[in-house]
């Protein structure tokens, strides 16, 4: 998100032949690991299907069809737009996004905290955030479903304190699915959001109290302008994955809570596939993706023309 | 609209400030008066950020009060106090350009963006950066920084202006004009400015009274002119200025005069003050440019002694001239009260005469 500023676009190239070199192995590993996947996810987002997984080398918008209209079992009926992926795009957005404000909500303050614990115990604190982390997601999601499972500790618990008479049905929910999607990537949102407190100059939230902010006009119009690249980042870093997560929807919220990455997953597991689809699929997410980052970056540039620092 | 002259404008009493086992503010009382020129002078770590903060609401007191105009505003968050501060480092939202910078203030008061633009306007005109309103604090040189942060902190007109060392992080020839232009902006506005620096001569050329500090304590409170020529201790005396402070002991007082020798036995007469007795062993200060030289003893008082170093400084001479088993003296002379006199040549035996009334004795 960084845009070189004027000044130091100006400088003279004194080292453009050295700069070459230098990038290489950057534009060697961009182009090994994002852009000639992606190209072959293209190419094979418009192959024909083969039927025990795999395509046929033939050209076709067929995977694209499938995904956005309805013609029926047999092709033969009147067209419809296809419902049914559009609204597990939906729903997709919708629990990523919901995820994305909820972690920002819980993610601030934590981060705001440990930024202004006193020099050495932050980096305790930022290591406390980060050790879940060192055990494999899958077993964190399996760990969740233990969790909230009807007879397991968190119904156990309400029980025994008496807010609720009889269990919860959590697992297989949508809120189940949004409680895994926020305790996944949680600490996304609060590591780079903690970077940009810790580097935020505090003498700035005094100047604005002294020229009469209240604490709540400090915030809105002092501190968040100046964290803005830190939330921004935080937000992208908890929405993107939250997006393609299949692990949380597929263990936490069943056949009804379907989401983007389980549909994906589908179409590339067992015989059962449909790799053009599933790369169409892919290729549809990824566009939404970048078009929703290019609007955002497009409004940060006009509310900020100088990109000032 | 006739001003009233010594309104007091801010009174401190007793104030005292600890931090954990650091004690910043012992027992501090002064009265500012309104209109006035404050400054509070110390070396670092002497207390004076701390009291300035503290009246700004930025620290509160452990014990004592602070009264604005006669009203304690010991209750009053920061956010409250109609006092604003010039930041060290300017602080400026580096996300708003130099108009909003200096609309803030007004905005948070109540004002709409239409009744703050004009004011703001004018505040950058006083300032004369009427022409960088829409630029960004990252694109201003210090400067001009500086004066934006004055521009801010004077739009929303505060009965009292902090500034907290704001020249520190200019150039020396920057310092000075700013100097000249805060002391004018303080006279156009007639609002009271309490001023903090450790740079000496920046509080004599801009002060009306000057507040010396020193380990949470006021050494001594005084016009530039007081504090400079009759310095009340050691401590003021050797943090104003360049002074030749020298260890007597009193021999006799008679007629307000003290009698005291140097070591190596040389006599000295000077004004005695309280609290120093016959037999005290204490100091005098002399300041470097009110000692001559002669190659004769031009009166009983000549010191003699040698020239061990000569410094040219510029418009001045300096001078290091060692006293027959004495201690070390340091004499300025004009360059242009000079001639080609050959006395100042390292090595010649000369003759130290002071100036009536330049030994000024010290208690510790």
């Amino acid at each position: 998100m960084e845009h070189s500023k004027g000044a130091a676009g100006a400088v003279t190239d004194t080292y453009a032949k050295e700069r070459v070199w230098l990038l290489m192995p950057t534009w060697l590993m961009l182009s090994i690991l994002v852009v000639i996947p992606v190209l072959i996810m293209l190419v094979y987002s418009f192959l024909t299907k083969e039927f025990r997984g795999g395509v046929i080398w033939e050209f076709t918008f067929a995977a694209y069809d499938q995904f956005f209209f309805d013609r029926g079992l047999f092709g033969d009926e009147p067209v419809k737009i296809e419902w049914t992926y559009i609204s597990i795009y939906w729903r997709s957005i919708w629990q990523a996004g919901l995820a994305t404000v909820l972690s920002l909500l819980l993610g601030f303050p934590t981060a705001y905290y440990i930024a202004t614990r006193p020099q050495n115990s932050r980096a305790v604190w930022v290591f406390l955030i980060t050790i879940p982390y060192w055990v494999n997601l899958l077993i964190r999601t399996v760990s969740m479903k233990f969790l909230l499972r009807e007879n397991g500790p968190l119904n156990d618990f309400l029980l025994m304190i008496e807010v609720i008479d009889e269990p919860l049905r959590l697992i297989n929910t949508a809120l189940a699915v949004q409680l895994g999607l926020f305790y996944s990537y949680l600490p996304f949102m609060v590591l780079p959001i903690y970077a940009s407190i810790e580097r935020y100059n505090f003498t700035l939230s005094e100047a604005a109290s002294d020229l009469y902010a209240t604490k709540f006009a400090t915030l809105t119009r002092v501190i968040l302008p100046s964290i803005k690249p830190g939330v921004i980042a935080g937000c992208i870093l908890v929405f993107v994955p939250s997006l393609g997560a299949f692990l949380a929807p597929d263990l936490l919220g069943g056949a009804k809570n379907f989401m983007i990455g389980s549909l994906i997953e589908e179409q590339f597991k067992g015989s059962a596939g449909n790799w053009p689809f599933g790369a169409a699929a892919s290729m549809i997410l990824l566009s939404m993706v970048l078009i929703l980052l290019m609007v955002f970056s497009r409004q940060q540039k006009k509310a900020q023309p100088q990109g000032g620092q | 609209m006739l001003p009233v002259q010594n309104q007091v404008a801010v009174n401190v009493r007793d104030l005292v400030k600890q931090f954990g086992d650091f004690t910043a503010l012992r027992n501090v009382s002064l009265a500012i008066k309104d209109n006035e020129f404050f400054t509070l002078l110390g070396p670092s770590g002497c207390g004076k950020t701390t009291l300035l903060r503290t009246i700004a609401g930025f620290e509160h007191q452990d014990e004592g009060e602070i009264l604005l105009f006669g009203d304690s505003i010991a209750g009053l968050p920061a956010n409250q106090r109609p006092v604003n501060t010039v930041f060290q480092n300017y602080a400026l939202f580096p996300h708003m350009s130099v108009l909003e910078n200096v609309m803030f203030g007004l905005e948070m008061l109540g004002s709409s963006k239409a009744e703050a633009r004009p004011l703001a306007h004018e505040m950058l005109e006083l300032v004369r950066l009427g022409e960088f309103a829409h630029r960004k604090p990252a694109q201003l040189s210090g400067g001009q920084a500086q004066r934006v942060a004055l521009a801010r902190a004077l739009a929303p007109k505060p009965k009292v202006l902090l500034l907290d060392e704001p020249l520190s992080a200019l150039d020396l020839k920057l310092r000075k004009a700013m100097q000249l232009e805060l002391k004018a902006l303080q006279r156009e506005t007639g609002i009271t400015f309490i001023f903090v620096t450790h740079d000496q001569e920046e509080a004599l050329t801009m002060s009306d009274r000057i507040a010396v500090m020193s380990a949470g304590e006021i050494q001594q409170l005084g016009s530039p002119k007081d504090i400079y020529e009759h310095p009340d201790n050691v401590f003021v005396a050797g943090f104003i200025g360049e002074t030749n402070l020298l260890p007597v002991s009193v021999d006799e007082i008679t007629n307000g005069h003290a009698h005291c020798h140097l070591g190596g036995g040389h006599k000295v007469i000077c004004s005695a003050v309280e609290g120093v007795a016959v037999g005290n062993d204490v100091h005098i200060s002399v300041r470097p440019e009110r000692l001559r030289m002669s190659a004769q003893p031009s009166d009983q008082q000549s010191l003699p002694g040698t020239v061990v170093e000569t410094v040219y400084v510029g418009s001045d001479v300096q001078s290091y001239v060692q006293l027959n088993e004495g201690p070390l003296l340091t004499i300025r002379t004009q360059n242009s009260a000079l001639g080609k006199q050959a006395i100042f040549a390292l090595g010649t035996q000369t003759y130290v005469t002071m100036e009536t009334g330049a030994a000024r004795l010290l208690q510790d």
